[in-house]
């Protein structure tokens, strides 16, 4: 299967996902299908049959609360059944809102408070660099998680350690709970400023695989960390939900919208 | 030997056979006197700068790769301004970091208010599955740190940095991590007394003993969790309970007593400690002073609790 007939499908089990219990963070989830199938399914030399190998790749979603589009994102890599994901947020689950690494089957970082999950990254960069066993390790931020700041905390110390085994995704969708980051606390100029902390900065549509996929490569060649700042859609894939701006962030979704909306990406070229 | 010294020393010596423990240090290394194993273990050793929360969560990331962290920090920023961290990095995540923060109580001295961690043991001993330690000396503190480095989970050190005179013995001391020391037994009054208040109740001993009373002495060494057999077996002994603590009566050796004793043996008690109140720059004899810490302090509220028994 392509990376973009991954892509659906990792939309399609978020939708039922969340669908299950009828409510969740659908936006941001849906908003980093592109990158989640471009490590998951491409770039990180990771075994579903051995989640915690040894020297693995790891990816820390430091914005917790797109659990939903990650375990789709794992189900479908083979990490678990596809029937799980619709336990999520139920009694006694092992699919919780947030990510949770002592729960879930490949998550690699218990994340949900904002901005700890991007320290913990560099933490394990500086692990995967002290035990020598070539991994890398990528994380993703949101960008309203980019106004905690621990995130520059983490970003100015990264650099200072010259941490090239850190690759970190921003998803740039331009929106938080409360509004539209511009409105709230604006990020802007996000690039000048991961530049400005030594970071190398690569800005890309994030949901375009070829340009993730050279983001990375680059990435990869590099003796300091990368930021690549991808500018996303909030809700990306579903029109419904897309036009909903910014309350999109969490949604109550009824099986007639999960319905429509399937069938919308499915439809899709 | 300064405690701090004993510490580093100890800890420089394990890291020598385990190679998964690292250090981390937020511009207080110099407190800590950490630099002898900075420079016998550069690559293991990190100073991420003013930056407490973010060397807390980054601690959490190398124990998820199967390293041992230790960090240090005074003890208000090791726990307070990163209470969130230890809780979610740290605990939440299962995670195996060991946290110092140095000059508790009123031994921040003449650093004031602002850097007294008169609530620090307050502020984590509510979080789930924390393991809280203080040290009374520097003999407990060498018999602890394997103990401390096996332990697979996230602790709390309480450590006062300069030098504290031994109250135990070391050639006849046995730790256990989990088990409090009764120093003395005694059939007028249990004293339960941790860190620098255990020398301050050894010192009020004496003239307790001149006056014929007899207190049982016990060092929680381990304020979570909490042995509360010990303490249950001498509030049946004794019937009356006091408490002496370098922190705020509130949250503290007193309050997880009160807890112990509420559930299973009510008892008669009272508290020797800082009461409630923000600290403020003072060396310790006006701050113990002040607080009604002193030996004489505990003699008093000794008597006075004998009185009313």
């Amino acid at each position: 299967m392509d990376l973009q007939e991954i892509c659906k499908e990792i939309r399609i089990d978020t939708l039922k996902c969340i669908g299950s219990i009828g409510v969740g963070h659908i936006g941001g989830s849906l908003s980093i299908v592109e990158i989640l199938a471009s490590l998951y399914f491409k770039h990180m030399n990771i075994d579903p049959s051995n989640p915690k190998m040894e020297g693995r790749d790891r990816l820390i979603v430091s914005k917790g609360h797109a659990g939903p589009a990650v375990y789709a994102a794992l189900a479908n890599r083979g990490y678990f059944s596809k029937d799980l994901l619709l336990t999520l947020n139920k009694s006694g689950t092992l699919l919780p809102s947030h990510c949770d690494m002592n729960k879930t089957s490949g998550i690699d970082m218990t994340t949900g408070s904002l901005g700890q999950g991007f320290s913990c990254a560099v933490g394990v960069a500086l692990g995967s660099r002290l035990k020598g066993d070539g991994a890398t390790i990528y994380t993703i931020i949101g960008d309203g998680e980019s106004q905690e700041g621990q995130i520059w905390e983490a970003a100015m110390y990264a650099a200072h350690a010259k941490l090239g085994n850190l690759i970190a995704f921003t998803d740039y969708n331009r929106m938080q709970i409360d509004g539209n980051t511009d409105d709230i606390n604006s990020l802007e100029p996000l690039d000048k400023k991961w530049e400005s902390f030594n970071w190398n900065t690569i800005v890309i549509d994030g949901h375009d695989l070829k340009q993730i996929d050279e983001a990375i490569k680059n990435a990869k060649s590099q003796d300091k960390p990368t930021m690549i700042i991808a500018k996303t859609i909030k809700g990306k894939g579903v029109k419904s939900i897309e036009e909903k701006g910014f309350a999109c962030h969490s949604l109550s979704l009824n099986e007639e919208t999960v319905k429509a909306a399937i069938d919308e990406i499915r439809r899709a070229k | 030997m300064e405690m701090r010294e004993a510490f580093i020393g100890g800890l420089l010596e394990a890291m020598k056979k385990d190679d998964k423990i690292v250090v981390l240090d937020a511009d207080l290394a110099n407190c800590i006197k950490s630099a002898p194993i900075h420079k016998a273990f550069p690559e293991r050793a990190f100073n991420v700068g003013i930056a407490e929360q973010n060397m807390i969560s980054i601690a959490a990331g190398l124990s998820s790769y199967g390293f041992k962290p230790f960090v240090s920090s005074f003890s208000p920023f090791a726990t307070r301004r990163v209470c969130d961290q230890i809780t979610l990095s740290c605990l939440y995540s299962k995670q195996n970091v060991k946290i110092v923060g140095t000059d508790p109580g009123i031994s921040a001295e003449i650093n004031g208010g602002t850097h007294m961690g008169m609530d620090d043991i307050g502020t984590l001993r509510s979080v789930a599955d924390i393991v809280i330690f203080e040290p009374v000396d520097e003999v407990q503190l060498k018999a602890a740190l394997p103990a401390i480095i096996d332990y697979n989970g996230t602790m709390y050190i309480r450590l006062f940095r300069k030098t504290l005179e031994n109250v135990f013995d070391e050639n006849s001391y046995k730790f256990d991590l989990f088990k409090a020391d009764v120093i003395q037994e005694g059939k007028d009054i249990t004293i339960c007394c941790s860190g620098i208040m255990v020398q301050e109740t050894m010192k009020a001993n004496e003239i307790l003993k001149s006056e014929g009373i007899s207190a049982e002495i016990i060092n929680v060494h381990t304020i979570k969790p909490i042995d509360s057999e010990t303490i249950v077996n001498s509030a049946k002994k004794t019937g009356l309970v006091l408490t002496c603590e370098n922190h705020e009566i509130i949250g503290g050796l007193y309050s997880a007593v009160s807890e112990v004793l509420s559930k299973n043996y009510p008892t008669k008690m009272d508290a020797i400690g800082v009461p409630n109140c923000f600290g403020e720059v003072g060396k310790m004899p006006y701050l113990k002073e002040i607080y009604k810490m002193r030996a004489e302090d505990i003699v008093s509220k000794v008597k006075e609790m004998i009185k009313n028994k």
